[in-house]
This record gives C-alpha cells, sequence and structure tokens, in this order.
C-alpha cells in the first residue's frame, strides 16, 4: 500500500538521532510551557522559533521540534488544570471541572495518569486520521460557509449550560459577560473600533491568555491573601492526598467509549479551520456529559469528565494539521505559526504540500507517532513528580504562580498595559469566585462569541440581508437541530432527574469553583 | 486620485538598481541594537525583525546581535505610541513596519500619532497584491470581473484577510475606481482572519474573488484550485509568477504593493539615521538577501532613506482618501 510506503520513508526520515533528540527535547519543553499558566502552545512554539533558525535546522528537524512542543503542550496544559485549578492554556480549561475535584479528593495521581492516557489516544487516532483522510477532509472543510460556522458555534453556546448545572443563571450571566469582553476591540466587518475608549492597547482586542490568567491564577492568589491568618488559611492545611499514580484498568475500560467518541469529536473541530482545539475540548466534555451523565457525577471529579476534553483537544490538535498541511489553511492559533515557520523555510504551504514536499509531510507525520510514544512514555512515570506540586505549601506556591503569570504575560505583550489588564481580570474572578459565579463559561464566551457573531455577520452580509441563508444548507439544518435539542432536551428532561435528586445538587454547588 | 507617484517609485525602484550609498565611514554605531516587533511572536513583523536582523548579524553589518523585542497591542499602535512617547532619542532602535502601519497611520488608528513622528529607514521588499477566482469560474479578467461588479455589486462578494479598510479591502477599491466604479462603497468586501481562510471560503463557493497577497495565492495557484486575474505590480513578476497578468496590462492602473521596511525613532541623530540607512541598502543588495526575499515570496521594493519616507508619506495621504470616500474616516 502505497501509503503505509509513504509511511515507512517518513520513518526513515524521522528516526535519526538528531531527529529523535529534538523530539525528545520539545515534548519536555513543551509539557512544561504547556503546564505553565500563560504560555501556551501557541506562543511556545513562537518562542522556539529564533531557537531552531539559530541552530541552523533544515525544513523537517525545524517542523519536527515545533510540532513535538505543540503535541508536548497539548499534554501539559492539563497538569495544572487538574492539580492548581488553573488551566495551562485555553484547551486545558475544561479538564478543571473534573479534574481538580478528583485532585481535591485525592485522586490527583488518577487523574493526571488517565488524562495522559486519554491524550495520547486523542492524539494517536488523530494523527492516524491525518495520515488516512487529509484529502477526503479537506472537502469537509469546505462544505462549512459562514453560514455552516455560525450553525456550529450556536451548538457550542446551546450546550453551554450543560458545563456547570450547578446555576443555569449564574452560567449564562458569566457567558454574557465574556460574549461583552468579546466584542472590545476593532470590528473586522467595519473597521471601527468598539468599547475601546481611545486606548490603543484595546483595538486588538483582549488577548484570551490574559483573561485565562488573571481569572484563574490570579483570583487563585487574590483568595489565598483573602485568607492568610484566619481559620480558612489553607497554607495550614495539611497537603491534600496524591492518591494512587496508576489508574486501574477498569476505570480506564470505564473510560474507554468516553475517549472513542470524545476523539472523533475533537478531530473533526480540529479539522474545520476557524473552530480549533479549545471548542473541540469543550464540545467533547459538553456533549459526553449531555451522554452519559446520568447520576450528574461530571463536575464532581467523574473521571469521564477529565477523559473527554483531553481526548478532545489532543485530537484537535491533530485535526488542525489537517488543513494546514492539506490546505495550507491553519485550523488553530498554534497552526498558523506553524504555517508562517513553513514559509519561512521555502516551503509554500498549500494543496501541493503532499506531492511537492512529501518528504517534509511524511517526516512530520513519523514525527508525531514519535513525539506521542514519547509523550505518555514521559507523562505516565512523571505523575508522581508533577503531584509533588500539591505537596507545597500555599504560601510558597502562590507567589510563584503569581510570578509566573507575571513573567508569562509580560514576555508576550511587553507592555504593562497588559499587566494591568490581568490584575483586572484577577479581581474580576476573585469577585465572580464570591458570587459563586462559573468562571469557565465567562472564557468560552470570549472565545465563541467573536467567531460567532463574524460568521453571523459574514453569512448575512455574503446574502446580501437574506436571513434564509442561515438554514440554506442540509448541514446548517442539521447542526441546528442538534443544537435545539441539545438546549431543550435538558430543560425537559433535566428537570425531571433534578426533582427527583436535590441532594446530589447540593454537594455540586460545594466545589463548584 | 492618483497614484502616479507610488508607481513612479515602485517603478524606478525595480526598473532602475538604486545606486549604492556611498557612506563607508561611519561616524556611528549601535551599542545594543535592538528592533521591536509590534506583533507577538510568530507574525509578520516578528519575522522582519528577527529575519534582517540575522542577516544584518551574518553580514558583518551591525557588530552585535539584533535584539528583537516584542511589543504588541492596536496592530502596531502600542509600539508606535511607545517610540514616540519614551524612546524617541533612541539611536540603536529600529521597528519592523509595512503597509499595514502605512494604513492604520492613514485612518488614525494610532490615536494622537502621525507618521511625521518617527524617521522611515527604508523597504526590504513588498509581497504585491492578487485578484484572483475560484478556477472553475467563468470570468478569465480583471475587467470582466470589475465590469459584473459594476452591473451587479451586490453578487459578487471578494474576501480577504484583512478587517474592513485593511489592505487587502482597499486594494480591491483601488482597482474598482480604476475601472470607472462610481460609487466604491458598493464593492462587497468581506473579512477573515486570515488569506488563507478567505481562499477556503472561496473554495467553498461563498466568495466569487480573493483578494490579498500574491504569497497567500501562491500555493492554490500550483493546484490549480484557484486563478489569479491579475497582480497588482507595476510590472510582470519574475520567475515562476510571470505568468501571471498585472491589472496595469489590462487596462486596469491598480498597484498594491504590501511592502516590508522599518522607521526609528523621530530624533535619532543623523549619524544614526545614516547608519541605519546604509546598511540596510547594503543587506538589500546583497545576495544572501536575495535568496531570503525570494524564500519568502517577496518582490523587489528597494527605497531608503528621503525616498523610502516620501514614498511612505504618498501611500498614507492616498490612503487617507480612499478611507475618506469609504467612510472609514469620518
Amino acid at each position: 500500500m502505497e501509503l503505509l510506503g509513504n509511511l515507512g520513508d517518513g520513518f526513515l526520515i524521522a528516526l535519526t538521532w538528531e531527529n529523535l533528540f529534538l523530539a525528545l527535547m520539545g515534548c519536555f519543553l513543551g509539557t512544561i510551557m504547556g503546564a505553565l499558566p500563560g504560555l501556551g502552545p501557541s506562543n511556545g512554539v513562537a518562542i522556539l522559533i529564533p531557537l531552531a533558525f539559530t541552530l541552523g535546522l533544515g525544513a523537517t528537524p525545524s517542523l519536527i521540534l515545533l510540532t513535538s512542543v505543540y503535541y508536548g503542550a497539548m499534554y501539559g496544559g492539563r497538569i495544572s488544570s487538574i492539580l492548581l485549578n488553573i488551566p495551562g492554556d485555553e484547551p486545558a480549561m475544561m479538564t478543571c471541572l473534573d479534574g481538580y475535584p478528583m485532585a481535591q479528593a485525592g485522586r490527583a495521581g488518577e487523574a493526571l495518569a488517565l488524562s495522559g492516557i486519554a491524550s495520547f489516544v486523542g492524539a494517536f487516532f488523530a494523527t492516524w486520521g491525518l495520515v488516512l483522510l487529509a484529502p477526503q477532509l479537506v472537502k469537509v472543510a469546505l462544505l462549512f460557509g459562514p453560514a455552516e460556522y455560525f450553525a456550529l458555534f450556536t451548538l457550542a453556546f446551546a450546550t453551554l449550560g450543560g458545563i456547570a448545572a450547578t446555576n443555569q443563571a449564574k452560567s449564562a450571566f458569566a457567558a454574557a459577560l465574556g460574549l461583552g469582553l468579546a466584542m472590545i476591540g476593532v470590528d473586522t466587518q467595519t473597521g471601527v473600533p468598539r468599547l475601546t475608549f481611545g486606548e490603543v492597547h484595546l483595538y486588538d482586542g483582549i488577548d484570551f491568555l490574559i483573561a485565562i490568567v488573571g481569572l484563574f491564577a490570579l483570583s487563585e492568589v487574590f483568595v489565598f491573601l483573602e485568607h492568610r491568618g484566619t481559620d480558612r488559611d489553607i497554607s495550614t492545611k495539611p497537603p491534600t492526598a496524591v492518591g494512587r499514580i496508576v489508574p486501574s484498568w477498569s476505570l480506564i475500560r470505564f473510560c474507554i467509549p468516553t475517549m472513542g467518541r470524545t476523539t472523533v469529536l475533537g478531530f473533526i473541530a480540529g479539522v474545520l479551520p476557524g473552530a480549533g482545539a479549545s471548542l473541540g475540548s469543550f464540545i467533547s466534555y459538553s456533549m459526553e456529559k449531555r451522554l452519559v451523565d446520568k447520576d450528574k457525577t461530571f463536575g464532581t471529579g467523574d473521571p469521564r469528565g477529565v477523559a473527554a476534553p483531553e481526548a478532545g483537544n489532543n485530537a484537535a490538535a491533530g485535526g488542525a494539521l489537517v488543513p494546514m498541511l492539506a490546505l495550507g489553511v491553519p485550523g488553530s492559533g498554534t497552526t498558523a505559526v506553524l504555517l508562517a515557520v513553513l514559509l519561512a523555510l521555502n516551503i509554500t504551504p498549500g494543496p501541493l504540500l503532499f506531492t511537492q514536499n512529501p518528504d517534509v509531510v511524511w517526516g512530520l507525520i513519523a514525527a508525531l507517532f514519535i513525539g506521542n510514544v514519547m509523550l505518555l512514555a514521559m507523562n505516565i512515570p512523571m505523575v508522581s513528580l508533577f503531584t509533588r506540586v500539591l505537596l507545597v505549601p500555599p504560601r510558597i506556591l502562590m507567589p510563584v504562580v503569581a510570578m509566573i503569570s507575571f513573567v508569562g504575560i509580560y514576555g508576550i505583550s511587553g507592555s504593562p498595559f497588559e499587566l494591568l489588564m490581568m490584575v483586572g481580570f484577577g479581581l474580576l474572578g476573585w469577585v465572580l469566585r464570591k458570587l459563586d459565579v462559573p468562571l469557565v463559561p465567562v472564557i468560552l464566551g470570549t472565545l465563541l462569541g467573536n467567531e460567532m457573531e463574524v460568521n453571523f455577520r459574514r453569512a448575512v452580509e455574503i446574502s446580501n440581508g437574506d436571513y434564509s441563508v442561515l438554514v440554506g444548507s442540509p448541514l446548517a439544518i442539521g447542526l441546528w437541530t442538534v443544537a435545539i435539542v441539545g438546549f431543550v432536551l435538558p430543560i425537559v428532561v433535566g428537570g425531571r432527574i433534578k426533582r427527583r435528586m436535590p441532594m446530589a445538587r447540593d454537594e455540586e454547588s460545594a466545589i463548584s469553583d | 486620485m492618483s497614484f502616479e507617484s507610488i508607481r513612479r517609485g515602485i517603478a524606478a525602484a525595480t526598473v532602475v538598481v538604486a545606486a549604492p550609498f556611498a557612506a563607508v565611514a561611519q561616524d556611528f554605531t549601535p551599542d545594543n541594537p535592538e528592533c521591536i516587533a509590534p506583533a507577538n511572536p510568530g507574525g509578520g513583523w516578528d519575522f522582519t525583525c528577527r529575519q534582517v536582523g540575522k542577516s544584518l548579524q551574518d553580514a558583518g553589518l551591525i557588530p552585535s546581535t539584533m535584539q528583537v523585542v516584542n511589543l504588541s497591542g492596536g496592530g502596531g499602535g502600542v509600539a508606535f505610541a511607545e517610540v514616540v512617547n519614551k524612546r524617541s532619542d533612541d539611536n540603536d532602535l529600529i521597528v519592523a513596519a509595512s503597509s499595514a502601519t502605512a494604513t492604520r497611520l492613514a485612518q488614525g488608528a494610532y490615536p494622537g500619532n502621525s507618521m511625521d513622528q518617527v524617521r522611515w529607514l527604508g523597504s526590504i521588499g513588498a509581497d504585491y497584491g492578487v485578484i484572483a477566482v475560484a478556477a472553475d469560474s467563468e470570468i478569465d479578467t480583471l475587467p470582466e470581473l470589475l465590469e459584473q461588479v459594476q452591473e451587479n455589486p451586490s453578487e459578487v462578494n471578494f474576501g480577504g484577510g484583512s478587517a474592513v479598510g485593511g489592505w487587502d479591502h482597499l486594494k480591491v477599491l483601488i482597482a474598482a475606481q480604476d475601472a470607472g466604479v462610481e460609487d466604491v462603497r458598493d464593492v462587497k468586501y468581506i473579512a477573515f482572519a486570515g488569506g488563507g481562510e478567505a481562499v477556503t471560503q472561496l473554495l467553498a463557493g461563498s466568495l466569487q474573488a480573493f483578494t490579498g497577497d500574491l504569497s497567500e495565492a501562491q500555493g492554490f495557484v500550483e493546484s490549480g484550485d484557484i486563478k489569479v486575474l491579475a497582480v497588482l505590480a507595476p510590472e510582470r513578476l519574475s520567475g515562476e509568477v510571470s505568468e501571471m497578468p498585472t491589472a496595469r496590462e489590462q487596462g486596469i492602473d491598480a498597484i498594491g504593493a504590501n511592502w516590508r521596511g522599518f522607521y526609528a525613532p523621530g530624533d535619532m541623530s543623523d549619524a544614526a539615521y545614516d547608519y541605519w540607512v546604509g546598511q540596510l541598502d547594503t543587506l538589500y543588495d546583497s545576495d544572501e538577501w536575495k535568496a531570503v526575499m525570494e524564500a519568502n515570496g517577496l518582490a523587489p521594493l528597494d527605497l531608503h532613506g528621503a525616498e523610502f519616507e516620501s514614498f511612505v508619506a504618498e501611500s498614507v495621504s492616498n490612503i487617507e482618501n480612499l478611507s475618506r470616500e469609504i467612510g472609514i474616516l469620518q
């Protein structure tokens, strides 16, 4: 089979000592960058570009290094989500919801190992998807016009209520707040600045990373400061137990169907340029919750709630390489940076990449497989190392979190204004925590709101104001149906279940933040 | 409105190889050469800084490593304000710029700042604009497309990677204006997050035409997915892309170059200014830089010192007029 021959050639290219070393280094650096709040995959890759150029690496080794960082960061993001309730990057946000409660319940080791396995499954099968289906999948991407994208993002919003089941009104408020934040900046469809108050720093809109680091990491620091010296002082609490490191086979088996489904969902979200890994992990989580959360355990430390977003976002990372390699169109922020690297290496990305530079493409794909195995091998034994973080007393940990946040954000933006904005988000996060408003919908509102809006306006503008275009294709109608069912069904069915289980709700609200 | 002098400037630059600056004796050398990239790592400005910094050092044109600082925000406005307000007499500093900088200056998108607050050093190349349609489109020439726009503007959707009022949008309007479209506001332009996304929507059938830079379109031309109706260059480009017709040879006098270059703080000393202009010019003429340009899809645009300053001034005022006509600027 030609495909396997190509893949074999790819392995021949990738399996040199130099490339293996680069992959190992990339995986390691990526994991760390992913775990540090403020450094996500896209800036992780961007920061290492000069390194690749300085070392004088060729096209294939550079790409191997940078994609290892990319995959590594997708793995690493979960670590701080689970241990500290601070997402290392945007896609890892959903992992907080069940990962942190698991860690609090003394199952941090299990959560980390399980999410590592889920990440591997997601990335591994997504890479196979990339090998087998890239040319066909391009056609799927071409089915999505602005109207279909709008329906897709609406679908994501319709299922939003599912992620924080405690108080729908509060999560709706949080999402609305996020939508409002998304409106800040120059409107690309008219070129008019909105809500910028003449402040040039706001013209580009608010960087998600600043919002995430402020809302999650800094607000945690503020909560710590607030309780310092009081009887609620967390620094005097005995360290949380770490629990077993290797999850039992029955637990893994329990999560296999979840991983399978979310890998597919995440992969599809990744393939669509303009959707990406955040949407992948989000849709994976909320769909899985809709599907299997019969006992309302999601959000309270359900292992499936850890496996779902991790398999989803790693599958999306693989999926995002499909449009990048096959079309030259980035499916996520990170692949946009990778594309820039390709251009700088004198490789024209585009539909002909597979035929013109097969060595690059297949070497890269082989490196992805290698990197993936390396990451799994690196991550499982390191679980016990990671969990030591929980043993660090908060009075040491919290200043470190604050320092990393400040250094990270200043490193990307280089301007004090962004630091002030981050502190502002920290205060906002602190207030929202006091009011028991979930933070995740704020970020989702910001992330998805913008895309939803521009695609709506693109669709209607192209059709000259004819709104029927929004339901103008079978695909759009299908997406709308799923969105409406996903929104209405829980209201009808969920109400009945909730009445039967008033007790479960109280427990949930206790650990919701 | 006339683009006469831009055209003349570009034509002069491409046809005549500008005489190398004779400044060999240097009155100035930077102690800590620094380049501000007004965007996040990985973007176009970042590459401009890093690539030029590396090439300058490799060629021995600067004494030490160029330190690249990313100062993002406001589409370059944050860096512009920083340079004007805090670093205006820094002799070691250069800042990456492109036509996007000129566009935003013209549209007042850097509040309180104008182009004469800094000194313009020189260009390092240009990415010419293209207007393209899907390969199976019935339209074969730019005049045909613009005729359709004239007859039925609501049926032709242009898509590109910049915001409304951005360079990709303005390029179409320049062409439309020259073709006699009376009210350029009738031309429909849909903004996308990047040129690649816009091409995808062209292939998906949502759009009828694509406007962007040649480097964004090239991969799809080679694969046969799209056809370029016109390159907005003064004359045909060399190399593989020489088959693409220019707008001018089809009777539409439109030129749109996305140039890349540098500016420096406004109170930089003349000695330092001459130094940077001279080094950039020497770099531009080197064979190494020719290779970099080719690798990055940059076409020649060789303007330095005063020449570059007037080129930028001219494009700022042209963009200002056009923006006023389409209502972006009141």
